[in-house]
């Protein structure tokens, strides 16, 4: 057989392993150009997005003076806009600013203009999406991790667990917005509370030294954490199943072999190796939990609070404050009040914050796992 | 994976520890009974019985699926992992305990009969801390008591001279025969009376596999040692004792030196000459 050298190829190229111009050939290039012109799809569309909202965002978060990020607009509340020219002077401020405006000026008769929203900052809806993704991971990791060690590690097959793993598969497909009406239905207007004297209009059970309301706990922080915890519930137990089962069953069986109870080879010697794993699902549960506008609507979300959720006079009563969001305030900037290039700063400000905020949570939850990966190295 | 826990409830009662035996001759340290054990629906054992002497080795030999193994994980009861697994008519009693009585607390019962596995299974932690799994899981927190015990263990192995410069460093840097060895002190870090061997040497080298052979001579002055081999050589150079099982079945169990000169069953005779298995 010719060997493929110089000498072998003419002055027109042409050699023994020329690429033929067959039908399979051009499917083939076809075919590679459809999946490359998807894949640039894609990444132009995150681009798109991504790129708009740092764009226009920065323009509110950051300006050119000194400490080039807009501190007030990260630490006030939302005030409302007031635009007016005064003295051949325009002014553009928030309610503050405007009333002492007035009363310096004793209350000049103005033609102004007033944006709602548009003035302040968002620190309010900060606070409460920070709340609420803490708490609610807090509760779906908890839950779920247990309920991935019962159905890996004790549970034996059948009827009944089969069941239950469907049944954990369905709520992964519920929409969220039925997960608002859940959270509604069951813990803002039902839930237990305890209390000293009987509500009569709600069912109670006495107990001995005290009576259970099922009166509810209203929309609150607990609410939203509970309702966006069995939203995020199915990933969190799928995921961890999967860390479980990786891994090894030489461990158990060594741990198990030296005298140890189940959980207690569970405990030092599968569990730790497959946090990771189970950290890794918690991150896209952040992205998820801290975005989902439907589930906190009627759980947990006001669309304008003066108090913090921390201005309480008891500490018990944080978990029954309920918050602005972030999600939520987009929403109620961009389509429940008039649109005008005041508005479209606050969005685009207050969706750059979120982008932020929740690449903050998870890059605190990646820089956790990298330490327990290093940490429980197997 | 099934689990006791899901299983009926038992009495939880911690039986006395087995003291050490001065009579050898006398009590044997298991007494398999006529036992039958099914897989299911499937019989593994038929009416196996034997007699196992205290600090000896015994060797269980025969082709594979004949049941050695399977008689083996029953011993520490590490068949009951399995879903599906229960032992028919018959007794295991070690020290005289029927173990399979509802009141015998399990955890107990494994800590007195330890288990090397095939697969040297060390965990992914430190030397140190691999031996030490088995005292902290008793709630021994004294660190001059462990530190003791982890050296004592690993001289034990044979294998304190090696490793006494990197006790904190992960075994999984050791090599393969030196993580079995591992394994082998942390079975005998928590002193059990009985160390049930599962084919310790299979995934070893010639020279690993005889440093191992050699550590079995030695620990048998201390404990009762139960080996399941594939390798007839390796029970011919290691075992006091030999059993041969065929199909769930016991053939024939005798002292070493007779099996593999003068063998009564003619089974024995085709599989230890090699004309079967």
């Amino acid at each position: 057989m010719p060997t493929l050298s110089i000498s072998n190829m003419d002055d027109t190229k042409q050699h023994v392993f020329m690429r033929p111009a067959t039908a399979a050939m051009r499917s083939e290039r076809i075919a590679f150009n459809v999946f490359r012109v998807a894949t640039y799809a894609v990444l132009l569309a995150a681009t798109i997005i991504f790129g708009v909202i740092f764009i226009k965002g920065a323009d509110t978060i950051f300006q050119r003076e000194f400490p080039f990020i807009n501190v007030p607009f990260l630490v006030e509340a939302p005030e409302t806009l007031h635009v007016f020219d005064h003295e051949g002077q325009h002014h553009e401020m928030g309610d503050r600013e405007f009333r002492k405006y007035m009363t310096a000026h004793e209350n000049p008769t103005i033609a102004e203009e007033t944006y709602v929203y548009s003035a302040g900052g968002i620190f309010p809806c900060i606070v409460g999406t920070l709340f609420l993704v803490v708490g609610s991971m807090t509760i779906a990791l908890f839950v779920g991790i247990s309920a991935a060690v019962f159905l890996n590690e004790y549970s034996r097959g059948g009827r009944v667990v089969e069941l239950l793993r469907l049944a954990i598969l369905n709520l992964a497909g519920v929409p969220s917005i039925v997960f608002g009406l859940f959270g509604f239905g069951l813990f803002v207007l039902f839930a237990p509370v305890f209390a000293s004297a009987p509500d009569a209009s709600h069912v109670y059970i006495p107990l001995g030294f005290g009576y259970l309301n099922f009166s509810g706990w209203g929309v609150s922080l607990i609410s939203g954490w509970f309702t966006l915890a069995f939203m995020v519930l199915p990933v969190v137990i799928t995921a961890s199943e999967e860390s479980l089962k990786a891994v090894p069953k030489g461990f158990r069986e060594g741990s198990l072999a030296l005298g140890a109870t189940q959980w207690e080879a569970i405990r030092t010697n599968v569990l730790p190796y497959a946090l990771p794993g189970i950290l890794t699902s918690s991150i896209l549960g952040i992205a998820r939990v801290a975005g989902e506008t439907a589930p906190i609507m009627f759980t947990a979300a006001y669309v304008v609070r003066d108090r913090l959720p921390w201005q309480v006079e008891h500490l018990l009563d944080v978990l029954f404050q309920g918050v602005m969001a972030l999600p939520y305030h987009i929403y109620v900037v961009s389509s429940k009040i008039p649109q005008n290039s005041y508005t479209e700063r606050v969005q685009f400000g207050t969706a750059f914050v979120f982008l932020g905020l929740v690449l903050a949570i998870a890059l605190s939850s990646v820089i956790l796992r990298n330490r327990l990966r290093a940490r429980y190295r197997w | 994976m099934s689990s006791e826990l899901v299983d009926k409830p038992s009495k939880i009662v911690n039986p006395p520890s087995i003291p050490p035996t001065t009579d050898i001759a006398a009590a044997p340290m298991i007494e398999v009974d006529h036992v039958d054990f099914y897989y299911g629906k499937s019989k593994a054992l038929h009416s196996v019985n034997l007699n196992i002497a205290a600090k000896q080795v015994t060797a269980f030999i025969g082709p594979s699926g004949c049941g050695k193994s399977t008689l083996l994980r029953c011993f520490n009861r590490m068949n009951d992992l399995i879903e599906g697994t229960r032992i028919g008519t018959g007794e295991i009693r070690i020290q005289g305990v029927n173990i399979y009585d509802p009141t015998v607390d399990v955890i107990s019962l494994r800590r007195q009969v330890g288990m090397v596995f095939q697969k040297s299974n060390p965990f992914p932690k430190s030397i140190y801390q691999n031996i030490s799994y088995g005292l902290e899981l008793q709630g021994v927190k004294d660190k001059k008591r462990l530190d003791e015990v982890v050296e004592k263990s690993l001289r034990g192995a044979a294998l304190w001279e090696e490793v006494k410069d990197r006790l904190h460093s992960s075994a999984l840097g050791l090599s393969g025969g030196q993580q079995q060895r591992l394994c082998i002190a942390r079975a005998i870090a928590v002193e059990p009376a009985v160390i049930l061997m599962d084919e310790p040497c299979s995934a070893l080298d010639p020279i690993a596999t005889s440093k191992v052979e050699e550590l079995i001579q030695e620990l048998k002055k201390d404990f009762t040692i139960v080996i399941v081999t594939h390798s007839m050589q390796q029970a011919g150079r290691c075992s006091d004792m030999t059993a041969f099982f065929y199909l769930g079945k016991l053939i024939e169990m005798d002292a070493t030196q007779k099996i593999f000169t003068k063998p009564s069953q003619q089974q024995t005779e085709d599989y230890i000459t090699g004309r079967f298995g």
